[in-house]
């Protein structure tokens, strides 16, 4: 038989492929060169950093396809694109245009709040954000071939991603054990409360973790940010604001990178940490100053 | 039998799929060994092989050079067994180039006589899935090629192990074997089956 492109195992590859990675958000060239340079194993382009769509508010889209275009052709690693939730010609468009991933993000304005994407009409991977296990769940079998969680986009604070990420591995655990017991009558149950196939709610029990690579997001900052993070059981980082909303982004993001890969070597993630300023760190917004909640985008469908 | 010792090096991309694969090799094999990830040069010199995932190269690439493991390499001069799988492949390599981007000046052990393409077949868009002949394991395999590079040009030391349309994608020079592809993404076991008990030995 021929090549086939776009298969699950092909696209949930690609995913595993930036485990133990940082994502880096970059609105340019120069921000994807230093990206690459620092080491992330991909780019994510967009218009407006997080924190800058809070900052400006109106509709925030996705990102100028010139730009993307520009950023493919600078650097060899990967680049993802964001697009709104729901809005399906963005994405195609992105597809079209070859971007290597999609996320199908809260942080730009949706276009569609009852319906997120069918990715799986598509060839090119999607990530998802989600608060907890039941969102994850209905964003897998809606396509998506990477899961990060939501945390609070644009504000410098790790609160949320912290939060939303124990929440999934608590519930993984519950499932777990449920599963592990055979008590099909509450795996049922779960089903229906997550709003998911009974057998998606069984193949995570029997695996003990999602069945797609699980990032965090939304609020990392510092090396320190991402090596906690990691120690909570994520797969890998995205860093949105806290790198080019810092006044040392090169340094910052050699830094993350290295805390995200040796997370569970205290002494690296101290040399890591040692790499940046405090004083240089983005300003950073608490949660309960917050006009917009970026995480509630799309969370109840 | 002896005990067995295989490192998958652990900064970054598909090491947990390593792991297992190996394992379950090892298990199908009847092999007494055991797989531990490792990130230091001083871990090093107590395996008996070592496996470079898939991932980013350069990012596995930059630090295996910062850690001294890319110095360890070049010193074994192939004849340390060690297993790479895309960008395990590229940083191994002589010499690389990346089809849009030309030459890249990304560190490599150098350690195997090929000079390779990143991103041959193009973006994450044209990754496919296909199956390959591999006469040294037995037949078909299940190639995943990912964002994959392939060898443009090799030694001719080097012995070519799997074609895909006239494109090497799999070799071994020495006790040095690379895929293009990514077994670990599969469930089939015999890539690193062929590597514990024909290069490691």
């Amino acid at each position: 038989m021929g090549p086939v492109v776009g298969t699950v195992c092909v696209k949930r590859g690609f995913m595993k492929m930036q485990k133990h990675g940082v994502i880096m958000d970059v609105t340019n060239v120069k921000q994807a060169q230093i990206a690459e340079e620092a080491g992330a194993v991909a780019v994510m382009a967009l218009d407006k950093l997080p924190y800058d769509v809070r900052r400006t508010g109106g509709v925030a889209r996705t990102a100028g396809l010139k730009v993307i275009e520009e950023i493919m052709d600078h650097v060899s690693i990967p680049v993802m694109a964001k697009c709104r939730i729901g809005h399906v010609y963005e994405a195609r468009v992105l597809e079209e245009l070859g971007v290597d991933a999609i996320d199908e993000s809260e942080v730009l304005t949706p276009a569609d709040e009852k319906r997120h994407i069918w990715k799986w009409d598509f060839k090119v991977p999607f990530v998802n954000g989600a608060r907890d296990l039941g969102e994850a769940l209905r964003r897998i079998e809606e396509g998506a071939s990477m899961i990060r969680t939501k945390g609070e986009a644009g504000t410098g604070n790790v609160a949320e991603a912290v939060r939303h990420m124990k929440i999934m591995r608590d519930e993984i655990r519950k499932v777990r054990a449920i599963v592990e017991e055979g008590d099909w009558q509450e795996i049922i149950a779960l089903a229906r409360e997550f709003r998911v196939s009974y057998q998606l709610v069984c193949e995570v029990g029997r695996l003990g973790r999602l069945p797609v690579v699980n990032f965090a997001a939304g609020g990392i900052a510092t090396p320190a940010d991402a090596a906690l993070m990691m120690s909570l059981g994520c797969d890998g980082i995205f860093v949105g604001s806290g790198i080019f909303k810092s006044e040392d982004p090169m340094e910052r993001a050699r830094a993350i990178v290295l805390a995200a890969a040796f997370w569970d070597e205290p002494d690296v993630v101290a040399e890591a940490q040692r790499m940046i300023d405090e004083r240089k760190s983005m300003i950073g917004i608490g949660i309960e100053e917050l006009e917009l909640r970026m995480q509630e985008r799309g969370a109840e469908a | 039998m002896r005990h067995i010792t295989v490192g998958v090096l652990g900064f970054q991309g598909a090491i947990e799929e390593h792991v297992y694969i190996t394992r379950k090799a090892l298990s199908e094999a009847g092999l007494d060994g055991e797989v531990k990830v490792v990130r230091k040069r001083g871990e090093l010199e107590k395996l008996d092989g070592l496996i470079i995932p898939g991932g980013e190269s350069t990012v596995i690439g930059g630090m295996m050079e910062h850690g001294g493991i890319m110095d360890y390499l070049r010193q074994t001069r192939g004849e340390f067994p060690v297993f790479g799988t895309c960008a395990g492949l590229i940083v191994l390599s002589r010499k690389v180039r990346d089809r849009v981007l030309g030459e890249t000046n990304q560190p490599t052990a150098g350690i195997l006589g090929v000079t390779v393409e990143r991103n041959f077949f193009g973006r994450q868009g044209d990754s496919f899935e296909v199956d390959l002949e591999i006469p040294v394991i037995g037949g078909l395999f299940r190639g995943v090629f990912i964002r994959a590079p392939v060898i443009v040009d090799a030694d001719s030391e080097v012995e070519v192990l799997c074609r895909l349309n006239g494109k090497i994608v799999a070799v071994r020079q020495k006790k040095v074997l690379a895929t293009a592809f990514h077994p670990e993404l599969t469930d089939d076991a015999r890539m690193h089956i062929f590597f514990i008990k024909k290069i490691i030995g």
